[in-house]
């Protein structure tokens, strides 16, 4: 049928693209060189008196939330050219964004070479195993869900550019959240309720098991409204067509919310009169809310007169997202569920400042109202929790009832120019999918953790055990390094840190301390690092991507530990945006401090302390890439000496597969 | 006849300090107002509308430095791969870059209108810097700078 061919998310135009896959490196590797150098056997005896240590210096490190966690403006200048006594590592500005009072500034001028990119360094830049579309433009996931064996995952897609425009949904399936099969559209813009733009929504999975779908529309007249849509055919567990509620729109903008403020409803869930509830973003003035309605259909609603909850000043909330999460352990809960081991996540995308935030509260299911836990991080305030410090943006979970966890999806847009998106023909990626629930033991904070199947993609392996004296940079080999996914785990030498106490002359600096600060980055020196890996890195170093712990000492002699990427030497190109990103992470009583890290070409996701801070990026390098990638491990602690116990793997490709009638034929029968 | 004059002043007031105060809270007042009443819309234009005129002006903008571009080719033929760039980018602009914000303005999701907006003005500034100094296009490549900056100030008073 000719109106297939209308659904494909492949372009028909005549020119192909270059070929999106990256091919796999070559497989070989060196011999294992794993730098030994002085053994200290440190699991023995030095554990012991290192506790102890610990009990006594690290006193009730909970999770402090950091005052000086700034947003990227704080970055207003361009960075200071600071050069450490150690090494001549090549530093370059770039370009510095100025989010508030709007010009790049791009650095250089008559000194810098021109550069310009080309399709080698352009198609290096496709990730092997992150979810994205054959090409062009994606942005928000939209109603993930698991149904008859099979992963669904729909997302906001343009079909004609690699930049937002013509947006409908696009449609993937997978066994494992992993390995992906791309389908055609699910939906597209052919209704007057949504010609203008089929927008983000959610899924909900019914007692019975059907679905229903809420999305936003965009009208023909651009008025936001909310639409019903539910599969053509519960027996294709593919869900490959979907039906529109012929009596759509189910929401228009209620008085007092203006027509384009009304978008992005959620999944729904259960109220104690057993009707569906649902929350739905919006503003008044200056103040982002979340206003509440319920229904027994799914087709007619009544809006409760309270907010589910509203902050000042915060602008329009995008992308809310609502659900439990359980005090006592680590899984996930159905949307509905409620109780008193229970607390409730309120989240929103903050259309300001395109940050997701988050807090951790008390749900009222009597009058549908919530309230956080903590008032001055509530939802959307600069100080306010992050579930990424990165570029993230636009994230929904959805209970994964398979295996009785909460998923994280969120929608990693490109920091490059847009000249590049349409040069390379296609533009963001969807981040791994994430578990996420509550931190048991600090309660006040989520942890995310990339979800166990990623691990299949998991090859060849190699450990290492390292002793890194201050001011060590060190090459780590592991054949190539553009697929790796790195578990480590550091430990200051006990002797360091006495002296660090013991050094009246160490200034407090951790209230002011933020990963962004202006010239601080990775290559400033401390008495505490900062340490970590250089993902990304050419031999010289002239391009790297350190991902690092930093720590401080506060006014109260406590130690403030933080977790930043730093992109600002990630490329030499000057048309991308190179911020340093991160947050202070919680480190408590015994712990040591690890990290992860999954590196796929140009995004890098890392993950401090299990998940309980991460930051995701992208970076853009012309000359690390393919086989001159490498990977370092450095400390530029000013005297401290860290131990770093790590393992790295090489990364499969995800092989994520273009629709195709026969494999979808293939797939039905399986 | 009182009352039509007084009506028409009174609304010739508040028009103008729709401009004034919209472009109040721009980097460059001047060049703001003066983009604004140059087009006949802007005297009755919210501020979406307004945001719609200045994108206009960058489409404008950008089809004439094309123009400058390809008359170069001839006249300064040993600029040729600096040139190549600077087309490739200003096509970007037209082709991408508005587009992406007269849609996104026009249905009230402006953040995609920002990322339009912002992009055009770091376009035109990769495409002199491809010049190393010696740029032929340097005025252009200010106007667009700077009508980038104000746009994008207006841009987000809508979020």
């Amino acid at each position: 049928m000719a109106s297939s061919e209308a659904l494909l998310p492949i372009s028909a135009r005549e020119e192909e693209p270059s070929c999106p896959y990256t091919k796999l490196p070559d497989g070989s590797r060196s011999d294992p060189e794993t730098h030994p150098r002085r053994r200290r056997p440190y699991k023995g005896l030095l554990a012991v008196s290192f506790g102890l240590l610990l009990i006594a210096f690290y006193v009730a490190l909970i999770a402090t939330q950091d005052g000086s966690r700034s947003n990227e403006a704080a970055n207003a200048t361009d960075e200071t050219e600071k050069t450490t006594s150690s090494s001549s590592r090549a530093r370059l500005a770039g370009v510095s964004e100025k989010s508030n009072d709007g010009l790049w500034k791009l650095s250089g001028g008559q000194n810098t070479p021109a550069f310009e990119w080309n399709n080698s360094m352009l198609s290096w830049q496709r990730t092997a195993f992150h979810f994205q579309p054959e090409e062009n433009w994606m942005n928000d996931p939209n109603g993930p869900l698991f149904y008859k064996g099979w992963y669904h995952f729909f997302y906001q897609y343009n079909p004609n550019a690699a930049v937002w425009g013509d947006i409908v949904w696009g449609h993937a399936v997978s066994r494992d959240l992993i390995h992906w099969v791309h389908l055609p559209l699910a939906m597209v813009a052919d209704q007057w309720y949504d010609s203008n733009g089929v927008w983000t929504g959610s899924a909900t999975i019914l007692p019975d098991g059907s679905i229903v779908m809420l999305y936003t529309g965009s009208t023909d007249k651009a008025v936001q409204v909310q639409n019903l849509a539910y599969p053509e055919d519960l027996n294709d567990p593919l869900l490959l067509k979907w039906v529109k509620f012929p009596g759509n729109p189910v929401l228009v903008p209620p008085p007092g919310i203006l027509p384009k403020d009304f978008r992005d409803p959620t999944t729904a869930w259960k109220t104690p009169e057993g009707k569906w509830r649902i929350t739905i973003g919006s503003k008044i003035n200056k103040t982002g809310i979340s206003l509440v309605y319920d229904t027994t259909d799914f087709k007619t609603y009544e809006k409760l007169d309270s907010l589910l909850h509203g902050v000042p000043n915060t602008g329009m909330w995008e992308c809310v997202d609502f659900y439990p999460v359980s005090k006592t352990a680590r899984k996930g809960l159905d949307t509905s569920v409620n109780g008193p081991d229970v607390k409730h996540i309120v989240k929103a995308s903050m259309d300001d400042t395109r940050f997701d935030h988050y807090a951790v509260g008390t749900y009222f299911e009597s009058n549908g109202t919530w309230i956080p836990d903590d008032p001055s991080i509530d939802v959307g305030m600069s100080s306010s929790l992050r579930y990424d410090y990165g570029k993230f943006y636009a994230s929904k979970t959805f209970y994964d009832q398979n295996k009785g966890r909460r998923i994280l999806w969120s929608w990693i847009g490109e920091s490059d120019s847009e000249a590049a998106d349409v040069q390379k023909g296609w533009s963001s990626v969807q981040g791994i999918p994430r578990t996420v629930a509550l931190d048991t033991k600090t309660g006040k904070n989520l942890v995310q953790s990339p979800v166990e199947e990623i691990k299949s993609l998991r090859l060849s392996s190699k450990k290492f055990d390292l002793e890194l004296s201050p001011g060590s940079v060190i090459p780590v080999d592991v054949g190539t390094a553009t697929q790796l996914d790195i578990e480590a785990e550091f430990e200051i030498k006990k002797e360091s840190l006495d002296k660090f106490f013991g050094d009246a002359s160490v200034v407090a600096e951790a209230e002011e301390f933020s990963c962004e600060k202006n010239g601080a980055g990775s290559t400033v020196r401390n008495a505490l690092g900062p340490f970590g890996f250089s993902v990304l890195a050419t031999e010289s170093l002239s391009e790297q991507t350190p991902v690092y712990f930093y720590i401080a000492k506060g006014k109260d002699s406590k130690l403030k530990t933080f977790f930043c990427t730093d992109t600002s030497r990630s490329s030499v190109a000057n048309d991308v945006i190179k911020p340093i990103y991160g947050s202070v992470v919680p480190v408590l009583k015994g712990e040591k401090l690890t990290m992860r890290i999954l590196v796929d070409h140009s995004i890098v996701e890392a993950f401090g302390q299990g998940g309980r801070t991460c930051i995701t990026s992208r970076v853009y390098p012309t000359t690390a890439i393919y086989g001159a990638a490498k990977l370092f491990v450095f400390n530029n602690a000013l005297d401290a000496t860290v131990t770093a116990s790590f393992k790295v793997w090489q990364m499969n490709s995800a092989f994520i597969h273009p629709y195709s009638e026969e494999a979808v034929r293939a797939l039905t029968r399986t | 006849m009182k009352l039509i004059v007084m009506v028409m002043t009174m609304m010739m007031i508040s028009e103008g300090s729709m401009i004034d105060q919209t472009c109040k809270q721009t980097p460059d007042f001047k060049l703001c107002v003066s983009l604004l009443n140059s087009d006949p819309r802007g005297s009755s234009a919210d501020i979406s509308g307004l945001a719609l005129i200045l994108i206009d002006k960058i489409k404008v903008l950008a089809t004439k430095t094309l123009t400058e571009i390809n008359g170069l080719y001839k006249k300064r033929p040993e600029l040729k791969q600096a040139l190549d760039q600077c087309s490739r980018r200003y096509k970007t602009i037209l082709n991408a870059d508005v587009p992406e914000a007269i849609e996104a303005i026009s249905k009230g999701v402006p953040k995609f209108g920002e990322d339009g907006v912002i992009d055009a003005g770091v376009e035109a500034s990769v495409c002199e810097e491809g010049f190393q100094g010696k740029s032929p296009l340097t005025s252009l490549t200010k106007s667009m700078q700077n009508i980038s900056s104000v746009t994008r100030a207006v841009v987000r008073m809508l979020l």
